[in-house]
Formats: C-alpha cells, structure tokens, sequence
C-alpha cells in the first residue's frame, strides 16, 4: 500500500465503521480482515420462529453432554475386571462387581461433583434425543424436507439413529443390573437374526454373552466411534442449513426467494448464545434436584437377578414395547429356530418405522411430481394426507412406547398386565387408522376455518339488530397480511391422468409407474378445500362481511 | 415250677408277639404306634411350647373380645369357626398371630371386596382390638407369632447388616417389589405392593407368614437376623444417604425418568423457546416516531 492512498481508504473506512464498531473489534478487523471473509457467513440472516429452535436444543444438548462426559471418563474404568467393593456406599460393601460398575459407583460417592457430572450427562443424553425427534417431527408436519433439503433430513434422521445407539451404549456401559439386563436382551435380538445371529453375536461379546470384552468395546464405540461421527454429521448438517438458507412461515414480504429475519451476528448470536446457557442451566438445575438411574441400588450384573420395573430409557422403550406384546410365535425349520417373537418386534417393526420415515421425503416428491424448491413452510392442515400419516406413525409409536411401561401402568392404574397387552395388540393396528382419519378430517376442517374466515372475516361477537328485527353477526374483514398468510400455499391437485387412449387410439404414455403414482396421488391429494373463482370475485368485490 | 411256668408265660407272650411278627398288619399297627406315639409327644410338648409363647398375655377376657370381633367382622368370609368358606375366605386356623396383626394392621382385612387383590388401606382396628382378633385366632391352632420389637428392629449403624440385606433384597425381593421396594405388576391384576411406607414389623410379618401372593420365608428359609438385615436395607434406603442425587421420582427407573423428561422439562424448554422466538430487537421508538413523522403512516399497521 503506497503512502499516498493508505490515508485516504483507511479515513474511509473509519468514517463507515466510526458509529458501528468498538475501537477492539475495529482494531483486529484492521489487521485480520475478518470481516471481510466472514461476512457472508455472519450476516447470515435467519428468521424468528420458537420452533426454529427444537434443533439447538438437541445441539447444546449435546455440547453439555460432550464436556460431562470427558469429565466421566477421567473417572470411568471399562474393565470387567471382578473386584470386590469397598467404598463410600457401604450398602455394597464386599459385593463382588466389575470394574466398570466399581468405577461408576466411585464416581457418584467419591469423586468430587461426580454424581452431578454423572446426572448432567444422563439427563443432557434424554433431552438430546427428545429433542432430535421434536426437531424431526418439526421438520416433516411443515414439510420442511423438500427439495433443496432432504439430503440434510438424511443427514438429521442418521443422527437420530446414531443418538438412540450412543444413548444405549451409554446405558449399558456401567454394568449395571439394568445395563446387563438391557444387553442380554440385546444380545438375545442378534441372536435372533437368521443364520448369521449366532455368529454375530459371538463376534460382538467376544465370545458367550457377556464375556469379558464387551464393556470395552462398548467404551470405543460410545466415547469415540460414534461421538466422532455425531459430530461430523452435525457439522454437516449445519453448513448445509447456512449454504441453503432457513425456512419460513409464509407472510408478507416473506417468498420463497428471500429470508425475512435477523442477521446470524450479532442478533442469532446473542439469542442462541443465550439459548445455549439457560440450557446448561436447566440440565445442571435437574441434574441436582432430580435423581436419574441409581445405579448403587440396582446393584451390579449377575445374570440370575432381575428387578420389577426394569425399562430401558425413554428412548428405547418403543421396541421394549414391541416386544412385550409379541405373541410368542416361533418356526423350528430342521432344527433351526427361527424366533419371530424376537425378529418381528425387535428388528422388522423398527426396521419399518425407520425406513419409511427416511425415505419419506423422496416418496412425497414422487407422488406429487414437485421438483421446485420449496422454502416456505407448509402450515400441517394444508397437508391434511401429509399430516395425518405423521400423526399415524406417532400413534404407532406411541402404543409400542406405552406397551414398554405395562407393568407400571398395570400398578398404578389398578389394571392387569395382561389386559393391557391384550389392549396395545389391537391399539397398534387400530390406534393408528383411527389416528390418521381423526387428523385429516380436524386438518380439513381447520382449512373450512380458515377459508371462512378468509371470505367472511372474523366473526366479532358484536350481534346487531336491523329495523326489521333480523338479528346477524358482524364479521371483521381479515388485514391483508393475514389473509396472505392463510391464502400463501398452493393446493395440491390429485394426478389426472386422462383417457387411456387419446382421439386418435394412440395409448397414454406412462406404463404402470405412472399409474401407480396417480394412485397414490388421488389416496393423498382427493380431499382439498379451496377458494374457488367465485368465492375469490366475491373476495375481490369486497363484500367481506355479511 | 412257678419259676418255669413264669418263664412259661413270659415266653408264650414273647412267642406270641413273635409268631405274629409276619402277620400281613403288623407293619401297620408299628406304624400305628409310632405315629401315635410322635403325635403324643408333639401335642405334650411343641402345641404346649407354642400355646405357651402365643396365649402367654391371652386372657380369657381378651380371647372373648376377640372371638366377637371376628365373629362381627370376619366370620361372614372366614366361616363362624374360622374355618374358612370355599370362594369367599381361607381357613384361618393355624395361621398364626403374625398374620392376623399384619392383614388387620395394615387394613388388607376386612377387605372390603373380592378382587384380584386385596389391597391396604388405613386400619380399620385399633392395635388393642388386633391383638385380641390375634389372640383368638391363635388360641384356634398354632402357627407363627407377632414378633417381639427386637426381633425386626434393624441396627441401621451396622453397615455389615444393610449391605447384606442389600444382597438378600436384591436377589430375593426386588424382581417383584423392584429396586427398593416401590412395588411392581404381577399376573392378572395381582401386583407386589410398594414397600416405601411400610413399617418395620409389618415387612416382618410379611415374610413371616407370605401373605396374599408373597411367597413364606419362614425361619427355616431366612434366619430372623436376614429379615432384619433386609428390613435395615430398606430403612436406609429411605435416607438421604441412602438415596442420593434428588427427587427419586417414584423410584420405578427408567419410565419416570422418561416421563418426566417429556412433560415437564420439554414443556419448559419450549416456554424458553417460544420467550426467545418472541424477543427481538425492535426498532428504537425514536426511529419509529421518526418514520411516522416523515411518511405520515402507522408505523404498527404491518399492510
């Protein structure tokens, strides 16, 4: 920079950032540049919704769960090494237990803070996966999955997937009478799985379950493998939501070409930053007002112990579900068994739970033939097929989850365990029709709602009397905003696929595929409520109220 | 002569008994005898020993007392006799004190309905009143007693004693009355009940007699010195020190944590988030007054 000009563009410079920047950060921007590289990344700009937050839960969730549990592993000994116990917790004095479980115990009586740690750890890990699948469930009744986004929904569902096994691993690691029971099972399912069972399951505890080598592979796979690979995706999946901008709610101003918001520094900064903190805060405060898996009194694994009450965590209790209700059904096949009473529950249902919500996204494009991008979000209702078979998968779901709790249900609810299984077997099947079918006739009838109030206004309350003696309503018209807002969404057509043969007898191109998708087309796009031409002259006229 | 025929005579019975000794009865009759002769000694001695230990402070006034109490308030079930009514209540002879002070004391009895279960509720007796019914019912037949406040009253300052217990609980115990003892389901609406509140002498008891579903640990399965070390596990299992880290949420495991995690935290979570999602920076009132000024809109009105 020669001499002559550097006066010149440096009181430019400070003449544009004077009122702006503090003489700190206009001193390391002088010398860095970083503004400049950053800038675009800085001045992202993101828009306001409360549920736009659900992902950053499960992110600083997660932070938390990565710093208490480096602080665990200081501690923490994956050994199953038997030793005997003589410690703070005299209950289990002279009680013979591995290494693991001694090391776990250590940690929650004599290490300083270790208990908290342990309970930060342990609730940060429920709130994380909670939090992934609210986040989820956000992402696919706002349709916010559609083109440019459904590798980022495959980046976010493998988290998911890679959150449940982390969350189980950790379960099982302190050995436990709940982890060991939670890996027999475990073990049991492997096991279950057609001619390869008996050798995977020999490759994985090393032997015959529980061996000695499981908890330290465990230990790898929790601590390393997968942490390293959550966060991998997480980065990933954050770039991707900077590289493609974040969704909105349709409203004035608001199109599918720009991003109404704030910009990500210093506004986004300063709100997630303190999203951040006032996490940490509500998991430490739990961890230190509520107990989360005592350990001491479970007791260390034996194989010829089990306690009433024994669940996984939240996060696994569908597929314990599953399996609590499975008729026990087995096939032996020339002297193999074949376990349906485990496969089915355990690997086929989750197998299609999971896979249909993967591939969802990809379905949906299918049927509705849509490869436009899509960056506002589609209110649930005006999706109604949509909407009900998320709400289908929910009540699946949630059945299974419930069936996991049978037991506790039974005691406090004075009911009988086996009524209530009797029970979730039909709910499963029927729960799920009656779900879907409730919510697509609430979701239609919210759009009537909507489309009245489009047409007619707010209804006011306010009854007026004419000279004549009617009595009528005065309806408010809606601002224009509003109306926008409930009118923004286009409304999904079925596939018309018109005569098999034109005028001419020559056939519809299109073999069976497209036949196949109108199918589906009409079964997901029949119903539809919209404002047709006359309503819409009548809109126009402006007879807004009557 | 005498002498002979006195020897004649001892040996015809001694021949007698001999040359009878194959007869196809006299197995029997032996058996006869002997089980005679047990139950002679066993009704002399044990019955006297447990009568004596039962009845000891049984006065005949307490024992009428008791007789009408059951009379009023058992006998429609249990028969006038105690002697139990087929579908409606077991025989109750024989069960002993321990029973009777455990089902009445802890209000399991009268039971106010057939069910799958009798459950407990707040004692309908006073502790005078059971112990009459007690006395009355153990006067009909032996079988075990109250136990005296030594016998079930833990040390919990020995801490060999909690940690045994702590071994017998878990592998005992807890795979129907769950980690310590909040209870757990059992087949066809039967269920083990929560053993949170339960005094010390009832859980003895309890043990003691195996009521309901429970199964028997009597003296001979479980030495007293055992029932009390459990008894010593469960009671600092009540303390502080016994249950570190907070709230024990109902200590059931894992489903209250998940409970709890989805209802009360996500819904504070979610407050959080809305309050976030709904703050943020506005435009300073001097910039609005300002454009107010200028273009002579309604800075509020969004159209």
């Amino acid at each position: 920079m020669s001499a002559t000009t550097a006066p010149l563009t440096g009181d430019k410079d400070n003449e544009a950032t004077e009122t702006k920047t503090d003489p700190v950060s206009r001193w390391a921007d002088e010398r860095l540049g970083l503004y400049k590289g950053t800038k675009s990344l800085i001045r992202k700009v993101f828009p306001d919704h409360w549920s736009f937050l659900l992902g950053e839960i499960a992110l600083f969730s997660f932070i938390l769960i990565l710093l208490s549990g480096v602080f665990l592993t200081l501690w923490f000994k994956p050994s199953m090494t038997e030793v005997e116990y003589h410690g703070s917790y005299y209950p289990l004095n002279g009680v013979s237990m591995s290494e693991a479980f001694a090391s776990t115990l250590n940690i929650s009586f004599d290490v300083r803070a270790g208990l908290l740690m342990r309970q930060v750890h342990h609730w940060a890990a429920l709130i994380f996966i909670m939090a992934i699948m609210v986040h989820s469930l956000r992402i696919f009744f706002t349709g916010a999955f559609r083109k440019p986004r459904e590798i980022n929904w495959l980046i976010g569902f493998t988290l998911m997937i890679l959150g449940l096994l982390e969350g189980f691993a950790g379960y099982s690691l302190p050995d436990d009478l709940l982890s060991g029971t939670g890996l027999r099972i475990a073990s049991g399912v492997v096991l279950a799985i057609p001619i390869v069972g008996t050798y995977l399951s020999y490759f994985l505890f090393g032997g015959d379950f529980p061996g000695h080598d499981f908890i330290p592979r465990l230990f790898t796979i929790h601590v390393l493998l997968v942490p390293a690979l959550i966060v991998g995706l997480v980065t990933a999946h954050l770039i991707l939501v900077f590289v493609q901008k974040h969704t909105q709610w349709a409203g004035p101003g608001k199109t599918n070409e720009n991003v109404v918001g704030l910009p990500f520094m210093p506004v986004y900064m300063a709100k997630a930053g303190g999203f951040m903190f006032v996490i940490f805060g509500v998991v430490f405060l739990l961890a230190g007002l509520v107990q989360i898996n005592p350990i001491w009194v479970y007791g260390p694994y034996t194989p010829d112990q089990i306690s009433a009450g024994s669940q996984p965590d939240w996060y696994i209790g569908f597929l314990e579900g599953s399996l609590r209700m499975m008729p026990n059904w087995e096939w032996n096949l020339w002297g193999h068994t074949i376990s349906f009473n485990v496969l089915i529950p355990s690997l086929v249902v989750p197998g299609i739970l999971f896979t249909g919500y993967a591939l969802w996204p990809f379905f949906e494009q299918w049927v509705t033939g849509d490869k436009r991008e899509h960056h506002i979000l589609d209110r649930p209702r005006n999706r109604p097929t949509r909407t009900a078979i998320g709400v289908a998968g929910i009540t699946f779901y949630g059945v299974l989850w419930l069936g996991g709790g049978n037991d506790l249900i039974a005691t406090h609810f004075h009911l009988s365990v086996e009524a209530l299984t009797w029970t979730f077997r039909v709910l499963v099947f029927v729960g799920p029709v009656i779900a879907f079918w409730c919510t697509k006739r609430i979701a239609l009838g919210l759009q009537r709602r909507d489309k009245d109030k489009i047409l007619h206004g707010r209804e006011t309350g306010i009854i007026k009397v004419s000279l004549d003696g009617e009595f009528s309503e005065v309806h408010e018209p809606l601002s224009a905003g509003e109306r926008y807002r409930l009118t923004a969404h286009e409304v999904q057509k079925p596939l018309e696929l018109g005569p098999a043969t034109d005028e001419n007898g020559v056939p519809r191109p299109g073999g069976r595929g497209l036949r196949l998708r109108a199918k589906a087309s009409k079964a997901m796009f029949s119903d539809h409520v919209e404002t047709t031409v006359e309503e819409y002259k009548e809109l126009e006229a402006g007879h807004g109220h009557h | 002569m005498t002498r002979t025929s006195g020897i004649g005579k001892e040996s015809s019975v001694v021949n007698t008994l001999s040359a009878r000794r194959r007869h196809p009865l006299a197995a029997f009759v032996v058996l006869f005898l002997a089980l005679g002769l047990i139950g002679a000694t066993y009704a002399t001695l044990g019955s006297a020993k447990a009568k004596a230990a039962s009845s000891a402070a049984a006065t005949p006034e307490q024992l009428a007392e008791g007789q009408k109490l059951f009379q009023s308030a058992c006998s429609s079930c249990h028969g006038l006799q105690a002697q139990g009514v087929q579908g409606s209540g077991p025989s109750l002879i024989g069960v002993g004190a321990a029973a009777v002070d455990f089902q009445v004391g802890t209000g399991r009895m009268p039971a106010m309905q057939i069910g799958p279960q009798v459950q407990a509720k707040p004692p309908v007796y006073t502790q005078e009143q059971i112990d009459a019914m007690a006395a009355y019912i153990s006067s009909l037949g032996a079988g075990p007693d109250v136990p005296a406040a030594d016998v079930y009253t833990p040390d919990l300052s020995d801490q060999g004693s909690v940690a045994n217990g702590g071994v017998l609980f878990r592998s005992n115990c807890s795979q129907c009355h769950n980690i310590v003892g909040a209870g757990g389901a059992l087949t066809d609406g039967k269920f083990a009940p929560p053993l949170r509140q339960t005094s010390e002498k009832h859980i003895y008891e309890a043990m003691l007699t195996g009521p309901q579903n429970m199964p028997i640990f009597g003296n001979s399965v479980m030495s007293p010195q055992n029932k009390r070390d459990i008894i010593a596990y469960l009671m600092h299992s009540r303390t502080e020190a016994g249950s570190p880290g907070g709230l024990d949420l109902g200590s059931i495991g894992p489903v209250s944590e998940g409970l709890f995690v989805w209802t009360i935290v996500l819904g504070l979570l979610i407050v959080i988030a809305c309050w976030i999602g709904a703050h943020t920076t506005k435009a300073s009132r001097a910039r609005v007054a300002h454009f107010e000024a200028t273009t002579g809109k309604d800075a509020t009105n969004n159209e």
